[in-house]
């Protein structure tokens, strides 16, 4: 079974060919750097270096965001399509999940985040349990204030993994002090290898209603929404 | 004989997701478009957030249809052509991952296209090109006057300077309070009306093919806002002929103008604007009394579609052009 995990849903970007569980090619790269431009070259590449063709994938795992819209609509838009080029499932893993692999060892709750600028973050909590990651709050896009302000009710110990961590490291601290983990710079970069890994256990969807996982309405179409409201409430 | 030459087109530059298969850059095969109008039509505009969710949406699907009835297979297919730009970016940018991950999954090549390069190709879906030839492109995001003197080369002799004529049409009607897309509401208004304003024709410096809508777009404006101070009432088919008479009477002269001066042998009108009928009406009236061919293609021709990348791209293709798998969207894509 050969798995092609494709990430460009945030800043890193990350390709990872496994041949069952084992990773047998990785790519990464943590760099502000266009990821439509880099993608397929690196896909090719590490298929090259590793002797495989394309027909011999068997499945395609891709990271659905949240995260840089862009971002996730190329990963999505290369995934979707080659997958459907080459006749074979692909799986759509949730980004935060991706990060929460990181805490593989880790006995309480797992708060992986991505920042979504003007004090939001993209997150959810998980946890594992029985070797298998559970998701405990539903992802969403919350001010970090209110999540820190529902984890300090917990009195839990809990794990923080975010490329985004400097952002919110005081803050975090300042809220749970000693209840808070935040390991090192590694352990926040998230790895195409789990992303695979994360697939492997996922249901498989079809390959035309893999869409990414935004976590928020367009602005135009929140915008919208709320105008049928009002209009509704007043007319 | 020689062999066919097959290739399968995708288009996502702004609001219609396409896929289509050509063959030798005339015949179409296959022609799939999922307009997102209906969907833009409540913002009264394209929303290129909203354009490029769409585009992921669709776009297997898209390519699904485009093979179902076409009896084509892969193995037939000599290479993907994909627009990589100019357009709303995060919306190119669905179309060239998804032809680069065809490209390598497939093993074929790879030709990126030009958005203008396909308007003007769409005409050779339905005739042979007779060079040179002038082309006047106009839609929501361009005017411009192209001459080309052989297959894949574009000199721009002319371009708008500020709003595009279709963007034009679209913000008149929107102060019409027409719907979103206003250019076919002012077209069938304008039929009824009767010009009794005397807009600008903004015809630039002596000897310029360039264009320019905005002059004309803020005195339609002024002349609404004075006559409502005045307590006086425009009729709206009025006010629509008057401004398309503008627009039309520029577009023409500037485009027959050029034909003479650069002795073309066909004239070729590309866009979603050559749906406009007054505009076909004055541009046929005008070059019936020449003997230069005037070409304007069936409407969904017209329009944004993949059959006229793909033809487009066949050119491309055959010169021996390729692109890598390092290809990137361009919004602002010069046409060379
Ligand atoms: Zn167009």
């Amino acid at each position: 079974m050969n798995i092609l995990a494709i990430d460009t849903s945030n800043q890193v970007l990350g390709v990872s060919l496994l041949k069952d569980d084992q990773i047998i090619g990785e790519i990464m790269t943590n760099l502000s750097k266009n990821h439509s431009v880099r993608l397929m070259p690196a896909i090719e590449r590490l298929m090259g270096e590793v002797s495989l063709k394309p027909e011999e994938l068997d499945k395609i795992v891709v990271a659905k965001g949240p995260g840089s819209y862009t971002g996730v609509r190329i990963g999505i838009s290369t995934a979707k399509t080659m997958a459907w080029a080459l006749n074979i499932p692909v799986v759509g893993v949730s980004s935060l999940e991706v990060l929460a692999y990181q805490g593989r060892f880790f006995n309480d709750y797992i708060c992986p985040f991505f920042d979504a600028r003007r004090g939001l973050v993209f997150t959810g909590l998980y946890k594992w349990k029985n070797n298998q990651l559970l998701n405990v709050l539903d992802e969403n896009n919350l001010l970090m204030d209110d999540v820190l302000k529902k984890l300090e009710k917990e009195q839990k110990k809990v794990l923080f993994l975010s490329p985004d961590i400097s952002v919110y490291k005081e803050a975090i601290h300042q809220s749970l002090g000693e209840l808070a983990v935040i390991p090192e710079g590694p352990y926040h970069v998230p790895q195409a290898g789990h992303l695979g890994l994360a697939g492997m256990a996922k249901e498989v969807t079809s390959t035309h209603e893999l869409t990414p996982n935004y976590l928020r309405l367009a602005e135009a179409e929140a915008n919208w929404l709320k105008e049928q409201k009002d209009k509704e409430n007043h007319g | 004989m020689t062999k066919d030459t097959l290739i399968l087109g995708i288009e996502t530059s702004c609001d219609e997701t396409a896929v289509a298969i050509v063959k030798n850059g005339t015949e179409i095969i296959s022609n799939v478009v999922a307009s997102q109008i209906e969907s833009h039509k409540r913002f009264g505009g394209v929303v290129p957030e909203i354009a490029s969710r769409h585009h992921v949406e669709q776009i297997t699907h898209v390519l699904e249809e485009a093979f179902k009835g076409s009896q084509v297979t892969w193995d037939e297919i000599d290479a993907i052509a994909v627009t990589e730009g100019p357009g709303l970016v995060g919306a190119l940018l669905v179309g060239v991952n998804s032809a680069k991950a065809l490209a390598f999954a497939k093993q074929k090549p790879l030709v990126g296209v030009h958005h203008i390069a396909g308007h003007i190709y769409a005409n050779r879906l339905e005739k042979e090109f007779q060079f040179p030839l002038l082309a006047l492109i106009v839609s929501g995001g361009h005017t411009e006057l192209v001459l080309m003197r052989e297959h894949g080369s574009y000199e721009l002799i002319g371009e708008t300077r500020d709003d595009a004529a279709g963007e034009a049409y679209d913000k008149v009607a929107r102060m019409l309070n027409l719907p979103y897309p206003g250019g076919p509401h002012i077209d069938r208004l304008a039929e009824i009306g009767e010009e009794t304003i005397d807009f600008p024709r903004a015809w630039l410096e002596d000897g310029s093919y360039d264009f320019s809508f905005s002059g004309l777009k803020s005195a339609v404006i002024n002349k609404i806002h004075n006559a409502k101070q005045r307590g006086e009432t425009l009729k709206n088919e009025d006010i629509a002929a008057s401004f398309q008479a503008s627009v039309v009477e520029v577009l023409t002269a500037k485009t027959l103008r050029a034909a003479k001066e650069y002795n073309v042998s066909q004239v070729i009108v590309a866009g979603g604007v050559a749906a406009n009928k007054g505009l076909r009406k004055e541009l046929k009236a005008a070059f019936g009394k020449t003997d230069i061919p005037l070409l304007i293609p069936n409407m969904k021709l017209c329009t944004d579609n993949a059959a006229m990348i793909a033809a487009a791209g066949t050119i491309a293709f055959e010169a021996g052009r390729r692109s890598g798998m390092d290809l990137n969207a361009n919004a602002s894509l010069l046409l060379k």
